[in-house]
């Protein structure tokens, strides 16, 4: 089994291509391009290295949300276009999901964060068990207060990860009451090689779409959305 | 099909229309698929760049497969694809941008990014065989007002533009002040049948340059109008405000437009982009071009819409002259005409 897979969620743009239980190539860029100018040169890049022929995968794997909100639009559109091309299925993977699976079979519980500005922050709380990722609280978009309070019940140790991170640090710091950690460089953003990974389970598992069907999910309304809903209710 | 025939897939997601098109050697159409999103923007009484990409993302892939299944041809059968990377929304063009850049790139084709404005301009070529450069252009929709000589396929020489507010732009804020709605543009064509043309006259903007644009005083003017019948107590004639409003843009638009035609000695005049649906500047047009002795072109109100036929017409000159776009292609919001 092949997945290509790509995540464009956040500040991170990541191309990798996974093989029963391998990885092919990897290509991870934090920098301040724009994804619609890095993400398929990466991927023309890395297909040129490993001499892979698109026909040849089973499946492409995105990062599905949630995210910034272009950012997931840029990669689901080009896994879209390459699915609707290759005639090949869509694999979507929560993006909180896939960044936990970058901390795979540690012990304590793992809570990535992204930030999703307004003062609240992408994340969900997981843990692993028996070898398996087992979600103790689903992705959510929530402030980060009520994040560290929900932690802090918990009782247990914390590695956190993400971009969210370095927005958060001096008030994780502040106010976390039980021991945590920030995970190393190589580990605390997305990485497609998780993404694919993660993939490799679900394919397997038939949790596979369509490249019409899929859609990121953004796990937050639209501001026009939200402002409309916020006068209807004032009028009631 | 003949082996020498050039199929172009077209792709178009610039504001709030999602389509594809294939289009046959940059003049026969061979699908036009268009996926409008309008009824959603209703709500919010103009177009929400947030809504508007998600749903190009949500209609993309179908949106392409309609296009490929009507022309009845597969992916494997096309020469290049095309697709509009500005001006517009840039989260919408984003959407258009990366599907077309994916689809290229998994099958290998030429990738040409398309300038929307010169899509436009390129749906005169549709229905009009004969019809090549150069001539005048006039280019008016929601986003853009511009008056340039089409000096050959893709280039161009703009005259002038507008300092403010787009023609469309104007259709849409007038109809909303005297309760029509949107989009204003059909809906002022179609209240003004009922209205008095010269009922109120508005004023016309006098610029330095003559080929220059503005339509924000006369916006300012039907507002003001509107305001003092309602302060005095008067009834408010929509139609008839409607039409005057109709009559002192179209009545700008013909003028500037046959007095560039004229003065550049060109004996063929275009118009394209959403207002030139506008049944009374077509009418008018018309009329002041056969004074003119002028050919006047414009093209079906399908083709003068936001669609991806005009995009594959466009492509198809960009690819004749080689121009060629890279895997890196971004989204450019505020692309220049001529630009590249």
């Amino acid at each position: 089994m092949k997945i290509l897979a790509l995540d464009s969620s956040g500040l991170v743009a990541s191309v990798a291509v996974v093989e029963d239980d391998q990885l092919l190539a990897e290509y991870t860029v934090n920098y301040k391009k724009t994804h619609s100018q890095t993400l398929l040169p990466m991927l023309d890049e890395i297909a040129k290295m490993i001499e892979l022929d698109l026909e040849t995968i089973d499946a492409i794997a995105v990062a599905a949300g949630p995210g910034s909100f272009t950012g997931l639009r840029i990669g689901s559109a080009t896994a879209k276009g390459l699915g609707l091309a290759l005639k090949k299925p869509l694999i979507p993977v929560p993006t909180v999901d896939a960044l936990a699976y970058n901390l795979y079979d540690s012990t304590g519980v793992i809570c990535p964060m992204m930030d999703a500005r307004r003062k609240q922050v992408y994340t969900g709380i997981y843990r692993f068990a028996d070898h398996e990722l087992v979600t103790v609280s689903r992705q959510k978009a929530i402030a980060v207060e009520e994040l560290i309070r929900e932690l802090n019940a918990l009782g247990e140790a914390v590695i956190f990860l993400g971009d969210g991170v370095t927005v958060y640090q001096e008030m994780l710091k502040e106010n976390m009451q039980v021991p945590y950690s920030f995970a190393p460089a190589h580990l605390n953003k997305q990485r497609a090689g998780a993404v694919g990974a993660l993939a490799e389970k679900y394919y397997r598992e038939g949790k596979t779409v369509t490249a019409a069907e899929h859609q990121p999910e953004y796990l937050r309304v639209s501001q026009a959305e939200r402002e409309r809903a916020e006068r209807e209710a004032g009028k009631k | 099909m003949s082996a020498k025939d050039v199929l172009i897939l077209a792709i178009e997601s610039s504001c709030d229309e999602t389509a594809a098109s294939v289009v046959k050697n940059g003049r026969t159409i061979l699908s036009n698929i268009i996926s409008s999103q309008i009824a959603l923007h209703t709500l919010y009484g103009g177009v929400v760049p947030e809504i508007a990409s998600r749903k190009h993302i949500e209609k993309i892939n179908q949106v392409v497969e309609e296009a490929l299944t009507e022309a009845d041809v597969t992916l494997e059968d096309l020469d290049a694809v095309g697709v509009t990377y500005g001006p517009g929304l840039v989260g919408a063009l984003l959407v258009g941008v990366a599907e077309a850049k994916a689809i290229s790139y998994a099958k290998k084709l030429p990738l040409i990014g398309v300038h929307h404005i010169e899509g436009h301009v390129s749906a005169n070529y549709i229905e009009h065989p004969d019809l090549k450069p150069p001539f005048m252009c006039l280019i008016v929709s929601g986003g853009h007002t511009h008056l340039v000589i089409v000096k050959d396929y893709g280039e161009f020489e703009i005259l002038g533009r507008t300092r403010d507010d787009a023609a469309g732009e104007a259709f849409d804020k007038v109809a909303r002040a005297i309760g029509l709605g949107y989009p204003g543009g059909p809906k002022i064509d179609k209240v003004s049948k009922e209205g008095n043309p010269n009922a109120i006259v508005f004023p016309k903007a006098k610029l330095e340059d003559p080929y220059d644009f503005s339509f924000s005083g006369v916006k300012s003017a039907v507002l003001n109008h509107i305001n003092r019948c309602k302060m005095q107590g008067e009834e408010i004639c929509e139609a008839d405000i409607a039409a005057s409003f109709q009559k002192a843009v179209v009545d700008t638009l013909v003028e500037k437009a046959v007095k560039a035609a004229k003065e550049h000695h060109m004996d063929k005049l275009a118009i394209a982009g959403g207002v030139a649906s506008n049944s009374a500047l077509r009418q008018a047009m018309k009329e002041a071009c056969e004074r003119e002795h002028i050919r006047f072109y414009y093209p079906s109100p399908i083709f003068c819409t936001d669609n991806a036929a005009m995009i594959g017409v466009a492509a198809y000159y960009e690819y004749k002259k080689g121009v060629r776009h890279g895997w890196d292609l971004n989204a450019v919001p505020n692309l220049k005409l001529g630009e590249r």
